[in-house]
């Protein structure tokens, strides 16, 4: 039977399934309208939803038979680097070659410049599929947010000129954003962007480090275009199309994500043009980069864990040890149902999430262009959905990236001795996966983004909506410990936000946001028992696990301890 | 200077059971295949055939058409044509094909590439997974009249009507040249098939032939009346003709069983149970015992 990693996986079709596009989709599509001017364009939402079915099932077939198969060969062969050019390993390329001809490039763009308009929960699911297959691919075929910001911000010459072609796949993009001294704090970014005025032309000169797929095609470069300034509001987005005055002065020799090429580049007097407004490049432009790239690493995390629980799965059964089977062993048993249930909690949240995008998006561009048919309800809408997609996506980012580490890990606990072998795709997986917390953010920065968010009652309107809602009577218990831990949550978030010390707001910040994560995450689980009689069981070992942790966390917010801190000082000097 | 002209192909393509994955209950008793147990699948070599007519139509243009002979289901497999790339499909179904060895078959291959009109180049897998006897292409050739190239691995080049290609032999290769038009059966080392575009299948995915409007209407329930249906896929070149032996003009003595001289002379069924099995420890002796054995049964070697 062929390999399909797609219709292998009832966990995301259901997820597909349940998936409820039809407010985003009346936007997104115009009215079902573009059915009369392009072949394959919706006439309808049950045609987008088998669209979406389509798409899926070709990325999972490709991946499942051309690109898994060869992801041992791409880590071990790598990206290569010589004279100043930079090509990706034979595997790699294959598969790029084999999305290219099943036309998947250009998922989220519109239909005008040869996209395939999907949405942003569909998106993070073909995400989800390719990283599964070979992580350090997805660095390449899940970076196309940089495609839909020049839909949303470019000159129309720029986006007429670069966007059938990236569309098509015979342009790759890259977000060229960080510098040796500007990385989590982007604000001290150095590159140089000048504008002749004579010309009306700009050009860029500086290096940027740690640039993933730093020798595509078409970029947006971040750079410092108000000469004399030094924080983020003398930065401006740049597009660069690579020519000889881009030079790649290497590439990273990396731990894991081999595949990918992570590139140092200079810039010598390289012809750009301004992308939206001056001033604007970091707080709107790279800010909206980076959320739908955090989205992207939440998807990569939940693939790369999907492959780890599936390689764990399979050892379990085929190890025997004292004459059985391992996995009926209660400690193997433990890190099996963990992974399973941290799996579809962490997928459940990663739909949500995305969701939620997609209706700031819609709603965003439609009040931009002036078609919302009610603006004030179309105003409020868009002012929910912007602050719950706020407010979740550092939450899923930091949330599936723990959890795909945590899973490897305990993959590889199941594995024992072998699995440390590098014959073994877990040993490949753990170190693929470690990036992933650690890119686009840090943890510790999505805590930072979050906590504000959190700190403001951001969820409680969604927390609201799902203690009101009606529920399976055999799941009475578990929804009766959720409306005592929303209680417990919200006493937490109200204590920390009456903490005059910062430092001790900052300080415990990651704890209400665990404990955000996993009451979300198991309201989602319980809504999921209504439509699927097997959630049942996974909403009850989530909320098993989790209930007595959520109430330790939050008493550690309550307390609020200042002695940790006060011990910083004095044991760290 | 070398003419490029379009090249126009057809390419006959069989739908076939999925014998790599034969299980337990896929034979019967008494020797025959039960079809039903086995999923039907494009004939694997037929794929790299529609894949060299697809790479031919990418290097000089032209259209690509799948012809294919079979029962209503075997739509199947035009519309994954489709997917792939296909401008054209066409469907040939009729009981009275039913029972066609390869002669009757390439009778109305012939007639059905005849009716089609001008082409430069009849495609088709070495063979078919079921049958595995590779006739139906070079019977296909004799009866239109053109040359052929069997075991055809790579086209170097098509120019001036006439077309330069490799052939895989056991020994190697040839190269070959030929007139225009020719046929060639196409074997599995020639290319990697293409997957399907997703754009193409989202555009495509409703290609039907009258038969599955039924099924069609069930799944989209937008479609009132199959009249509504049809005009909805005519309207869009959704519509995949069905050819019966009236509309090739294919007589009934030479097609179907009555135009198949092939006998079956006898059948053997051979079981294979595993019996028993044998340990082999983890020793070199053992190890080395075992590989001469299974060297000695022909088993390996």
């Amino acid at each position: 039977m062929s390999e399909n990693f797609f219709l292998d996986n009832p966990d995301l079709q259901f997820r597909l399934e349940q998936l409820d596009l039809r407010e985003v989709l009346e936007f997104k599509e115009k009215g079902y309208s573009e059915a009369a001017v392009y072949p394959g364009a919706p006439r309808n939402y049950p045609d987008a939803k088998d669209n979406y079915r389509i798409v899926l099932g070709v990325m999972g077939e490709i991946c499942g038979e051309i690109v898994a198969p060869r992801a041992a060969e791409a880590d071990d062969e790598g990206a290569h680097f010589s004279d100043g050019v930079v090509t990706y390993a034979a595997a790699t390329q294959d598969a790029i070659d084999a999305f290219r001809q099943a036309e998947l490039f250009g998922a989220m763009l519109p239909r005008e410049f040869g996209g395939l308009n999907l949405p942003e929960s569909v998106y993070s699911m073909l995400v989800e599929i390719v990283s599964r297959a070979e992580s350090g691919l997805m660095t390449i075929y899940g970076l196309q947010e940089i495609a839909d910001m020049i839909e949303e911000y470019a000159s129309d010459e720029d986006k007429a000129r670069v966007l059938p072609r990236m569309a098509r796949g015979e342009a790759s993009g890259a977000m060229i954003l960080t510098e040796a001294d500007a990385g989590s704090d982007l604000g001290a970014v150095a590159t140089r962007a000048t504008l002749d005025e004579a010309t009306g032309k700009w050009h860029l000169n500086g290096v940027k480090r740690f640039i993933t797929n730093g020798l595509a095609d078409v970029s947006v470069v971040l750079a410092r275009s108000e000469e004399g300034s030094t924080d983020a509001r003398g930065l401006s987005m740049f597009l660069v199309e690579k020519d000889e005055t881009v030079k790649i002065r290497r590439i990273e020799h990396k731990m894991g994500i081999k595949s990918s090429p992570t590139c140092e580049i200079q810039y010598n007097n390289t012809p750009a043009t301004l992308i939206g407004k001056r001033r604007f490049g970091l707080m709107r432009y790279a800010m909206n980069l980076m959320n739908g790239a955090r989205l992207a690493v939440a998807a990569q995390a939940l693939g790369i864990a999907e492959a780890a629980y599936r390689e764990a799965d399979d050892y379990s059964k085929e190890r025997i040890q004292f004459g059985k089977p391992i996995r009926v062993l209660p400690a193997v048993g433990r890190l099996l149902l963990s992974m399973k249930v941290d799996l579809e909690a962490t997928r459940a949240l990663l739909s949500e999430t995305s969701r939620w995008v997609d209706l700031w998006k819609v709603y965003e561009k439609a009040l931009n262009r002036g078609d919302a048919p009610d603006e004030s309800a179309a105003r409020a809408r868009l002012k929910q959905a912007q602050t719950l997609a706020e407010t979740m996506t550092p939450m899923v980012k930091y949330c599936s990236t723990e959890m795909g580490n945590r899973v490897c890990y305990q993959s590889m606990q199941v594995h024992g001795g072998v699995g440390y072998m590098h014959e073994f795709n877990i040993e490949r997986l753990f170190r693929d996966v470690r990036i992933t917390n650690i890119y686009e953010g840090t943890s510790q920065l999505q805590v930072v983004a979050a906590i504000g968010k959190l700190l403001n009652h951001s969820l409680d309107p969604l927390l609201a909506d799902w203690a009101a809602a009606s529920y399976p009577a055999d799941m009475t218990a578990e929804r009766a410990i959720l409306g005592e831990l929303t209680g417990v949550f919200q006493a937490a978030a109200v204590a920390l936000k009456a903490q005059p010390e910062r430092d001790r707001v900052d300080y415990y910040a990651c704890d209400l946001v665990d404990c955000a994560v996993w009451l979300v995450n198991s309201w989602l689980l319980l809504r999921d028992t209504n439509l699927l009689e097997s959630k049942k069981s996974v909403a009850r070992a989530y909320i098993a696990s989790i209930a007595p942790r959520l109430r330790a966390s939050a008493e550690v917010v309550v307390g609020a301890n200042p002695v940790p801190l006060e011990a910083i000082p004095v044991l760290l000097g | 200077m070398t003419d490029s002209r379009p090249i126009h192909s057809v390419v006959l393509v069989k739908q076939v059971p999925d014998t790599h994955n034969v299980t337990g209950d896929v034979m019967t008793k008494d020797g025959t295949m039960n079809r039903n147990a086995l999923p039907a699948i494009f004939n694997p070599e037929d794929l790299n055939a529609l894949e060299m007519a697809l790479e031919i139509k990418d290097r000089f243009g032209g259209t690509v058409t799948v012809i294919t002979m079979g029962p209503p289901k075997a739509a199947n497999i035009l519309r994954e044509s489709l997917f792939r790339g296909a401008d054209k499909v066409i469907l040939l179904t009729d009981r009275k094909f039913a029972g066609a060895d390869t002669l009757a078959t390439s009778v109305v291959l012939q007639k059905a590439v005849q009716k089609l009109g001008q082409f430069d180049l009849v495609l088709c897998g070495r063979q078919a997974i079921d049958g595995d006897t590779a006739q139906v292409g070079p019977q296909t050739a004799e009866k239109l009249g053109i040359p052929q190239i069997t075991y055809a691995e790579s086209i170097i080049d098509i120019a001036d009507g006439k077309i330069t290609a490799q052939r895989a032999l056991d020994s190697g290769s040839e190269i070959v040249r030929c007139t225009l038009p020719c046929l060639l059966t196409v074997v599995g080392s020639a290319n990697t098939p293409r997957p399907a575009s997703v754009r193409r299948q989202m555009a495509r995915k409703l290609s039907a032939t009258p038969n599955e409007y039924a099924a069609l209407r069930t799944q989209w329930p937008e479609f009132e009346t199959d009249e509504q249906l049809e005009a909805y896929l005519v309207a869009n070149d959704l519509k995949i003709a069905v050819w019966t032996a009236d509309d090739i003009g294919a007589t009934e003595g030479s097609i179907g069983l009555a135009g198949s001289p092939t006998q079956v002379h006898k059948i053997n069924f051979v079981v294979l149970e595993s019996t028993e099995s044998k340990t082999i420890s983890p020793t070199p002796e053992a190890i080395a015992a075992m590989v001469a054995e299974l060297v000695h049964e022909y088993i390996v070697g």
